[in-house]
């Protein structure tokens, strides 16, 4: 097991966000954790990547506690995220983004090839690499917090709600893209609340409500399920 | 913003034209005031313009620390201005105590005498932004970091604080004395006199009348603080600490995503701030020769008021903002009163916030999730 959560629980001061969830991503894998607004989806994102600390529970990362490591070493070792809405320096350009991602990276030269496997991935971006990123569009916004979070080389890609505001067209070619990665070697842990886009993506996959992991399985499994498809695919 | 929460004032601006025009009368008026003394005496006119040059560069310097400390941990570091008291006193017991200005001329007497000074003062500036930046560093982390979560208040009062602390603590008989004392400058004063070309002023000799004066502390002011703001603008814009910098300012969640050390950077950027104050310090002392414990209260306020002039957080901001100041300050001083600079200095600063809150170069706050 790659990353491993077990039995996590976050408190917003009086509010327990996450109940005691616990699950696991493999090498190589997607697993996708689905569920609606507040579920506690990118808490938990966010408690992995050591910005929200867990009163109770453990994260394990190729077996080593990381719950209460630092954030900057998190990176570090090799887990980063694509947060939620985004979150592009906007007064950075874009090329100066990509260099944040790169932060926690010393060699030049390793730091040039992940420049130029980001570029191949997001040929607009390159495009683009000297215009200021709030100047960009969304689909591009997304694609450069996905590049900027690859900048670092992480074996773990924790991306929050990468569909968030883009058009069908442009979620497609988003998770296109999150599929290359994947078969590039890279292990995904996908938040999403577009379940089927997500499913149809994700090896494995969690259903988060309300703090708590009500089901779980392969994508498959999950997609045939009559209660995921009632609750999230908008079937009647 | 609704309109209950808008002052009379600003009501007034927003509204009508009444605001706006208020605002180009006074311009107007300012500008034929102002014009009319020039044109009764240019030479006189020309040296507070060089005044205030001289002024305006030492609160750039100050005004940037100022302003980036606002940028990224949004304080008002109040303490700022006892740091550039801080930096002329170390540089104070550096030339008179130690003689560090001699170093190079002590150490290879064969050096031209000239690039003996320069770089003798160098290290005197040096000396002094060093020992600013590890102060400051020292401060926040004794002081800012542990209130870095608290509510913003808690920190400007603390500031406040840190404020009297190094005040008082410089008052004390061992420390810096509550005296004043003159200021040994680190290289010889040069003076010369512009009229029908520039000649040598002898020391002691009075400048024949109309012409304009200068010296070579405004050369060295006006040299030493381009070199920093060159140097500082390079920082921000190339490095990798500097862009760092500048994404922590806009978003410290995200940074930290990135694995960007947020702490580090934070205590990097009050160490660059206090190393310009000191050097500020230095400058500041060199032309008026005199350093006190209490001397950074009030050119700490005015670069205050430069950066909110200028939009604070934003550097450029603080430059434009500071030679503004120095502007202001010497002709008030030279044409209406001396007392009267800082009531005209704080008069701008109620007049900013009334009328536009963000300053010339500021943007609106961003409300961040």
């Amino acid at each position: 097991m790659l990353l491993e959560v077990k039995d996590l629980n976050v408190y917003y001061g009086a509010i327990h966000a996450l109940q005691g969830i616990s699950f696991h991503l493999n090498q190589g894998e997607i697993v996708t954790l689905i569920g609606a607004n507040g579920a506690g989806k990118s808490t938990t994102l966010n408690t992995i990547s050591g910005i929200l600390r867990p009163r109770r529970g453990q994260v394990l990362f190729k077996g080593v506690d990381i719950t209460f490591t630092p954030a900057e070493e998190i990176v570090r070792m090799g887990i980063c995220q694509s947060p939620e809405g985004r979150k592009i320096f906007a007064t950075l350009t874009v090329m100066e983004n990509l260099e944040m991602g790169a932060y926690t990276q010393n060699n030049k030269a390793e730091i040039q090839k992940n420049l130029e496997r980001v570029f191949r991935s997001f040929p607009r971006l390159k495009e683009r690499q000297n215009q200021l990123g709030g100047t960009l569009s969304g689909g591009e916004q997304q694609m450069l917090a996905i590049g900027r979070a690859l900048m670092s080389r992480p074996q773990v890609l924790l991306l929050d709600e990468p569909s968030m505001g883009l058009s069908p067209i442009l979620v497609e070619e988003i998770f296109n893209i999150i599929q290359e990665i994947n078969s590039q070697g890279t292990s995904i842990l996908l938040v999403e609340q577009n379940a089927q886009m997500a499913l149809s993506v994700a090896h494995r996959g969690y259903v988060l409500e309300t703090g708590k992991i009500v089901l779980e399985g392969k994508s498959s499994d999950l997609l045939n399920n009559p209660m995921v498809a009632k609750a999230y695919l908008g079937a009647h | 913003m609704n309109d209950e929460q808008l002052t009379v004032l600003q009501r007034m601006i927003k509204g009508k034209w009444i605001g706006k025009g208020f605002l180009a009368l006074l311009a107007l008026a300012i500008i034929w005031w102002v014009g009319g003394k020039a044109i009764q005496s240019p030479s006189l006119f020309f040296q507070q313009i060089i005044n205030g040059i001289q002024l305006g560069f030492v609160y750039a310097l100050i005004a940037l620390g100022y302003t980036m400390v606002y940028g990224i941990v949004r304080l008002i570091n109040f303490a700022h201005g006892d740091v550039f008291m801080f930096g002329a006193f170390v540089s104070f017991f550096a030339v008179s105590l130690f003689q560090l200005h001699l170093w190079p001329v002590q150490t290879f007497p064969s050096l031209p005498p000239l690039i003996g000074i320069v770089i003798g003062t160098l290290s005197v500036i040096a000396l002094s932004m060093v020992s600013c930046a590890i102060l400051a560093m020292t401060i926040e982390r004794i002081a800012y970091k542990p209130l870095r979560d608290a509510p913003r208040i808690s920190a400007l009062i603390t500031a406040i604080g840190v404020s009297f602390f190094l005040e008082y603590f410089g008052a004390l008989p061992f420390v810096f004395t509550p005296n004043f004392i003159t200021y040994k400058r680190p290289f010889e004063i040069v003076t010369w006199y512009v009229k029908d070309g520039i000649h040598r002023l002898e020391a002691g000799a009075e400048a024949p009348p109309g012409s304009v004066i200068f010296s070579n502390v405004l050369i060295i002011i006006i040299l030493v603080s381009i070199l920093l703001l060159v140097g500082l603008n390079y920082v921000v814009r190339r490095t990798k600490i500097g862009k760092a910098m500048r994404a922590t300012a806009y978003d410290k969640p995200t940074s930290r995503l990135m694995g960007i050390n947020v702490d580090g950077v934070i205590s990097t950027t009050f160490a660059i701030g206090a190393s310009l104050a000191g050097a500020a310090g230095v400058l500041y002392a060199t032309a008026y020769p005199q350093v006190v414990f209490w001397m950074g209260i009030i050119p700490g306020l005015k670069a205050f008021v430069a950066a909110v002039l200028g939009g604070i957080g934003s550097i450029p901001g603080a430059f434009v903002g500071a030679l503004i100041m120095g502007q202001a300050e010497v002709i008030s001083a030279g044409y209406i009163s001396t007392p009267m600079r800082d009531a005209v200095a704080f008069t701008i600063l109620i007049l900013v916030l009334l009328i536009r809150p963000t300053g010339i170069f500021g943007e609106p706050e961003r409300e961040k999730a």
